[in-house]
C-alpha cells in the first residue's frame, strides 16, 4: 500500500495553493490578496517544516483563481512563493510568480507628504529595485521599501 | 514643447532645456509683447509663494496674458474641501495652462495626470521647482557664456534644499566640477552625491567656504534655516560661518557671481550687494524670461 504523508493543511477540492511563502510574510500574503475579507473557506499554515527553506508558510484558498496581476504582487512579499491550481483535487495549472516592473493599488506611499497620502490617488509604483524590492512614487518618487509596506 | 507640462526637470531633454534659455534670451531682449493677448494661465498657488507667483503673473502680463487664480489656498475652494483633482478639472475649462504651487509632493505630476490643459510646476513640496533650476541655469549661461566645464560651489542647506539638489542634478549634464560648502549636519545627500559619481564628474566637500572662493565660477549661496538643526547650539556654532563678506571676495575670479535664490536672511552681507559678484537680484529678474520663454513654448506660440 502507498504510504501517504499527512497534510498538515488539508486538501482543497477546488481552487489555489500558494505554497512556499516565506513564513514571515504568511499574514501578509493574506492581508495583500484581501483573504482577511473573503467569504471563501481558506486553510493557512505557518512555520511549517520545509525541505528546501527550513520553516514556510502556505495558504490554501477554496473556490478562487487569481489573475495574472494579483499573482505577480505576490512575488514582491514572497519571491520564492509558487503558485499551484487545484481542479478536483488534481493539480490543473501551476503559475510562475515574477517580481512586476509597475505596481499600483499595491502599498501606501511612505512619505506623508506625498500627494497620494492626502487626496483619492491611486498608488503607482515603479519596481526599482527586484532584490530588495524597492519602490518608487510615480508621484513624488520617494523610495518605499519592503519592511515599510502598508498594505491598502 | 507645445502642450507639454513641465512636472520635473527631467520632462525636457537637454537640448529642449537649452532652447529653452536660448527663447529667454530672445525675451530678455525684446520683453514687451502681445503675444498671448488671446490666453488665460491660470495662478494656483495653493501655499503662499510670493515671489514665484510674481514672477509668473509678470511673465504672463508682459506678454499680454489674462491671468486668473489664488493665491492660498484659504481663498479658493480648497478651504471648503474640494479635492485637488475638482480644482484642476474646473480650472482647466477656464483656462489654457495652469501654473501651480502645492505643498504636497508629487501634486503637480498628479495634476498633469488629471488635468486635459498643460501645467507648470511651481513648486511641489520639497519634490520639485523646475522652473527655478531653468532661470537658475540661464543666469550661469549668461554670466559665464557657457554651462560646460564649470566650477560650481554650493553653500550653505545643501540637505534639505530643493533648489540646490535639482540645480546639482541639472549640471550634471554640462561636466560641471562641484563644490560643496556646508555644515557636517547638512551635507548634500548621498543619492545625490551618487548621481554626480554616476555621471564620473568631481566633488569636493568643504566645512568652511574662504579657501574655495578662489577657485570657482559661480558662488551658490543658500540660507541655513535655524529648524534643520537638532542641537541649537550647534547652529549658533556654525551660522557665522557661512555668511558671505565683501572681502572675502578679494580673491574671486573676475567673472565669478554670486547666486542665491532668495529670499536671503543674512547668509549674504548687504555690502556684497554694490560688488561686481553680486548677481542675485538679476538672477531673480531672468526668472521672468524663463517663465516667458516656457509659456510662450508650451502654448505654442513660439
Amino acid at each position: 500500500m502507498e504510504e501517504r504523508k499527512e497534510l498538515k493543511v488539508t486538501a482543497i477540492k477546488n481552487g489555489t495553493v500558494i505554497d512556499h511563502i516565506p513564513a514571515q510574510s504568511v499574514f501578509q500574503v493574506i492581508h495583500m490578496l484581501g483573504l482577511n475579507e473573503c467569504e471563501n473557506q481558506i486553510l493557512f499554515g505557518t512555520n511549517l517544516e520545509s525541505k528546501k527553506y527550513g520553516k514556510k508558510g502556505l495558504i490554501k484558498v477554496n473556490n478562487r483563481y487569481f489573475d495574472h496581476d494579483t499573482v505577480n504582487k505576490i512575488a514582491l512579499v514572497a519571491p520564492t512563493a509558487t503558485l499551484i491550481e487545484i481542479k478536483n483535487y488534481k493539480v490543473i495549472g501551476k503559475k510562475n510568480i515574477v517580481i512586476p516592473d509597475h505596481v499600483s493599488k499595491f502599498v501606501k506611499c511612505v512619505n506623508p507628504n506625498c500627494i497620494t497620502n492626502h487626496e483619492d490617488v491611486i498608488t503607482k509604483f515603479k519596481v526599482i529595485d527586484k532584490k530588495d524590492v524597492k519602490l518608487q512614487c510615480r508621484y513624488c518618487e520617494k523610495t518605499t521599501a519592503k519592511d515599510n509596506f502598508t498594505f491598502i | 514643447m507645445k502642450n507639454r507640462s513641465l512636472v520635473s526637470i527631467s520632462d525636457y531633454t537637454i537640448d529642449e532645456q537649452l532652447k529653452i534659455l536660448k527663447l529667454a534670451a530672445e525675451f530678455e531682449k525684446n520683453p514687451r509683447q502681445k503675444i498671448l493677448e488671446k490666453y488665460v494661465v491660470a495662478s494656483l498657488f495653493f501655499e503662499p509663494s510670493t515671489r514665484t507667483r510674481l514672477s509668473f503673473e509678470s511673465a504672463a502680463s508682459q506678454l499680454s496674458a489674462k491671468i486668473i487664480g489664488f493665491s492660498e489656498a484659504g481663498s479658493s475652494s480648497v478651504s471648503k474641501g474640494e479635492t485637488l483633482k475638482d480644482t484642476i478639472l474646473t480650472v482647466s475649462n477656464y483656462s489654457d495652462i495652469i501654473v501651480m504651487r502645492h505643498p504636497r509632493e508629487g501634486s503637480a505630476k498628479y495634476a498633469d495626470e488629471v488635468a486635459p490643459v498643460p501645467i507648470i510646476n511651481a513648486g511641489d513640496g520639497a519634490h520639485q521647482h523646475p522652473t527655478q533650476t531653468l532661470l537658475d541655469m540661464y543666469s550661469i549661461m549668461k554670466t559665464q557664456g557657457r554651462l560646460d566645464n564649470l566650477n560650481i560651489t554650493f553653500v550653505g542647506d545643501l540637505k534639505y534644499g530643493r533648489t540646490v539638489h535639482s540645480l546639482v542634478m541639472a549640471l550634471c549634464q554640462f561636466n560641471t566640477t562641484f563644490h560643496l560648502v556646508s555644515p557636517t549636519e547638512l551635507k548634500l545627500p548621498s543619492y545625490v552625491k551618487q548621481h554626480i559619481k554616476d555621471k564620473n564628474l568631481t566633488y569636493h566637500q568643504y566645512t568652511e567656504m574662504n579657501e574655495v572662493i578662489p577657485l570657482v565660477d559661480i558662488l551658490y549661496m543658500t540660507r541655513i534655516q535655524k529648524e534643520r538643526f537638532s542641537d541649537p547650539i550647534e547652529y549658533e556654532r556654525v551660522k557665522d560661518a557661512y555668511i558671505l563678506r565683501l572681502p572675502m571676495l578679494e580673491s574671486a575670479k573676475e567673472n565669478m557671481k554670486v547666486l542665491h535664490p532668495l529670499p536671503r536672511v543674512n547668509e549674504i552681507d548687504e555690502d556684497v550687494d554694490s560688488s561686481p559678484q553680486a548677481y542675485y537680484f538679476q538672477q531673480a529678474r531672468n526668472g521672468v524670461y524663463v517663465r516667458m520663454a516656457l509659456l510662450a513654448s508650451i502654448l505654442g506660440v513660439v
